[in-house]
């Protein structure tokens, strides 16, 4: 059973980097337009402008 | 775009100065929120933000397509606000300058630390609930002594920290209850946690086999989702609301003493001071004419539908229209004894007595707590007199505590609500507070303002067989060229549908345009030659512009609202419904006996102040009636505060929409049938909740008070009812086709 006092903190600290993950994505402003970053993520502005389709 | 749409006056707009909205911060750069008004897809989102960031220096321009807001940062000190928003404007949308205010950037704080909670509980609770269902199975089979005081202090050290940070919304509210003397569903909340807290921790310190963290920190986790939930929907609906003030006119032109304007917002104008009001604009302010003579029309203030003439020395009031030329005012306070005051007075008085109100939760949260606490404490008392000993009766005691803390309770109310306004969010009703839904499923008398609420506030004319076809087509162009307000009811009628070449607008008097070698004119009596006293007395009651082909002689063209275009159906919808309905109006008797007619509506009175419809709706509740009172003007605000529930057409005066429970979007007043129809279903959903709350609790009670509640059983109980209560209230929801005869 020994092996569970290496199991239980290593459980613990995966978890904790989800938290971890989700508090700093909250902290960055990535939840306060989720209908704009749906649409953001079709929207092709990383190509060059000529390659870019005429909407 | 058309002409109407485009800046009243573009030279005005340059000289106009923003940059009160503008936060600049020593050594940041400065900073300007926008609320854009056309946005419809991600391309006018691209659009926008590649204008405003091809401007020099600007470091950010981000649109953030839920609230329809734009977010602009930049370093370069020659830039204005007014360039921004001339660059919006260029792209062809219409931005207004946006005072966040206190009150919302407090919310937004309130959110982020209501979802950090929410995201530690949910961690806690995962990590928790694995230890403790290996504990319940080991507990069965083998499970060591040793084993199960690690996992559970590995709990408590989980458990503890969560509960002292995901608590605070509970403990800090439960807190401001018992202060005032008072008991909210927050008290058991608290004590519940607390205790399985105190407890769990006492029985893994003597090595027993059961603890309670679990079930602790799951409480937490399933009680933040309602909380957060409901707070989202309602930051939601009051950005909304805001952006609409913000379109509105919260702003004036605040005038130097070298005679400069600048656009500041409202909050920036003090006492004393000299604002400008360009012909066709809506007034931000009381005050008194300083400069100009022409015509507002008061009806947002009154109700009263014929247009005022001021000259200097005349008080006009916020919200009034500017009909003729250009006026300048000198900013006063509420007088004591003008009508802003008296309206004022009369709002604070109804929203205390507005606050009264207790909502459904808070009534059952008084019956509950002592109710659960009595049985806990006689728990106790039954098991010592039993004969049990002293460490069985109190954890028996704790057991029965924490099967009954109000989970399901907690959740029936505000998973319904959320659900349902979200539902009415669709139909285009915002609420503005949590209970109104209860409210309104009480409603059975409904009582309209007629002038914008049973009318559009936009003009239409009354009299269209006074001009011939082409006159009339003729006018309809003309009026296309112009800004004043009253010519938006002429536009429709505009065929061609162009302007006419080389039209000019006299800014409050009217236009002027040369047609087959003749003047054609459009506008004031004074601008179309009228001279004749008697002609102007046979339209008494109306608002007028005047046509005038040539030296043909002039003709009057009478300018009303038209009734909203459903307003028949609403009002004879809500009679098959056993409701009553009267008509409140500050307009004079024609006009609203005409409307009160056509509507079918016996119950009208006209002429009122609003100390009388305060009156009236204070006499209807005084009968038991539960009063729905619907109306726009600033004479409708006392009112609004004062009838049991209220609600506002968007186009409301911001006071009557700050005194009212709902507002409701676009020309049709279905919304005023759709809110009473979702909020019975809504109500009868939150009655059956509550009833679900408590046949869980006649179950579990006993078994706890009998001794036989293990965590396991705990947990079980809790979740279950949590997600039964909370799937029906998704039935809250209208179903396809909203069902018109709800219960």
């Amino acid at each position: 059973m020994n092996v569970l006092l290496v199991l239980i903190p290593v459980a613990l600290f995966l978890g904790g980097l989800g938290l971890v993950a989700f508090l700093w994505s909250l902290k960055r402003g990535q939840y306060e337009d989720l209908e704009g970053a749906a649409h953001r993520v079709l929207l092709d502005d990383d190509l060059p402008p000529e390659r870019r389709s005429k909407d | 775009m058309s002409v109407v749409d485009s800046p009243a006056n573009p030279a005005l707009v340059d000289s106009r100065r923003l940059d009160g909205f503008v936060d600049r911060a020593d050594g940041a750069p400065a900073r300007l929120e926008l609320a854009v008004e056309g946005i419809r897809c991600a391309g006018c989102m691209v659009k926008i933000e590649t204008a405003v960031d091809a401007l020099p220096g600007v470091t950010k321009a981000r649109l953030n397509f839920s609230t329809r807001r734009l977010a602009v940062e930049w370093t370069e000190a020659g830039l204005t606000a007014g360039d921004i928003v001339r660059a919006v404007e260029d792209a062809g949308f219409r931005a207004y300058p946006f005072d966040p205010g206190a009150l919302e950037a407090a919310e937004d704080l309130e959110a982020r630390h209501l979802l950090r909670c929410l995201a530690v509980a949910a961690f806690a609770s995962m990590n928790i609930m694995l230890l403790s269902v290996s504990v319940w199975s080991g507990n069965v089979s083998d499970i060591t002594t040793e084993t199960r005081d690690l996992f559970h202090w590995v709990s408590a050290l989980i458990a503890l920290p969560t509960a002292a940070y995901a608590g605070q919304p509970f403990f800090r509210s439960a807190i401001r209850a018992l202060k005032a003397g008072q008991l909210n569903m927050d008290v058991p909340i608290s004590l519940g946690v607390l205790l399985a807290l105190g407890m769990s921790v006492a029985q893994t310190l003597l090595s027993r086999h059961h603890a309670y963290f679990d079930s602790a920190v799951m409480l937490l986790f399933f009680l933040l989702i309602g909380r957060y939930l409901d707070q989202s929907m309602r930051r939601r609906t009051r950005a909304m609301a805001q952006n609409l003030a913000a379109l509105k006119a919260d702003r004036a032109l605040l005038m130097a003493n070298n005679g400069s304007v600048s656009e500041v917002p409202v909050s920036q104008v003090g006492e004393g001071d000299l604002v400008f009001v360009p012909a066709g604009e809506r007034l931000a302010v009381d005050g008194v004419v300083e400069m100009g003579t022409g015509e507002v029309d008061q009806s947002f203030v009154t109700g009263e539908t014929a247009s005022h003439p001021v000259e200097p020395g005349t008080t006009v009031y916020a919200g009034s229209l500017n009909l003729g030329a250009a006026l300048t005012l000198r900013v006063t306070a509420a007088q004591s004894g003008t009508l802003i005051d008296e309206v004022q007075g009369l709002l604070d008085r109804a929203l205390e007595a507005r606050h009264r109100y207790v909502d459904l939760a808070d009534r059952a949260a008084k019956l509950y707590a002592p109710m659960v606490h009595t049985l806990a404490a006689a728990t106790v008392i039954g098991w010592l007199l039993l004969g049990a000993g002293w460490e069985f009766s109190i954890v028996t005691a704790i057991a029965v505590l924490i099967i009954t803390c109000p989970c399901a309770l907690g959740l029936a109310v505000p998973a319904v609500q959320v659900v349902a306004s979200g539902a009415l969010f669709k139909s285009g009703v915002l609420l503005n507070a949590g209970n109104a839904l209860e409210r309104f499923a009480e409603v059975d008398t409904v009582v309209f303002d007629k002038t914008g609420t049973l009318t559009l506030p936009e003009p239409e004319i009354a009299n269209a067989n006074a001009l011939s076809g082409d006159d009339l087509a003729l006018a309809g162009r003309l009026a296309l060229s112009s800004r004043h307000p009253l010519s938006a009811a002429l536009q429709p009628h505009a065929a061609p549908n162009c302007p006419v070449d080389g039209a000019t607008e006299t800014a409050g008097q009217g236009i002027v345009a040369n047609v087959d070698d003749t003047d054609v004119r459009l506008g004031s009596a004074a601008f179309c030659g009228v001279t004749d006293v008697n002609l102007r007395a046979a339209h008494a009651d109306r608002s007028l512009m005047w046509f005038r082909r040539g030296d043909d002689a002039p003709v009057a063209i009478e300018i009303a609202q038209a009734l909203r275009c459903d307003a028949t159906e609403v009002v004879a919808d809500l009679m098959s419904r056993d409701i009553r309905v009267e008509i409140l109006s500050g307009d004079r008797d024609g006009p609203v006996a005409e409307a009160a007619d056509q509507l079918g509506v016996a119950d009208w009175q006209a002429g009122l102040s609003p100390k009388d419809k305060i009156a009236h709706v204070e006499r209807l509740a005084a009968e038991g009636r539960k009063v729905m009172m619907v109306g726009d003007g600033l004479n409708d605000a006392p009112a609004l505060a004062a009838a049991h529930v209220s609600l506002s057409p968007v186009t409301a005066v911001h006071l009557s929409q700050a005194a009212s429970d709902a507002v409701f979007l676009g020309v049709s007043l279905k919304p005023v049938t759709t809110v009473l129809t979702v909020s019975r279903r809504a109500r009868s959903i939150m009655g059956q909740n509550l009833g679900l709350a408590t046949i869980y609790n006649m179950i579990a009670v006993p078994i706890a008070v009998m001794g036989f509640v293990t965590p396991l059983i705990a947990a079980l109980a809790m979740s279950g009812s949590s997600i039964i209560v909370t799937l029906n209230a998704l039935r809250a929801r209208p179903a396809g086709r909203p069902r018109e005869t709800a219960a």
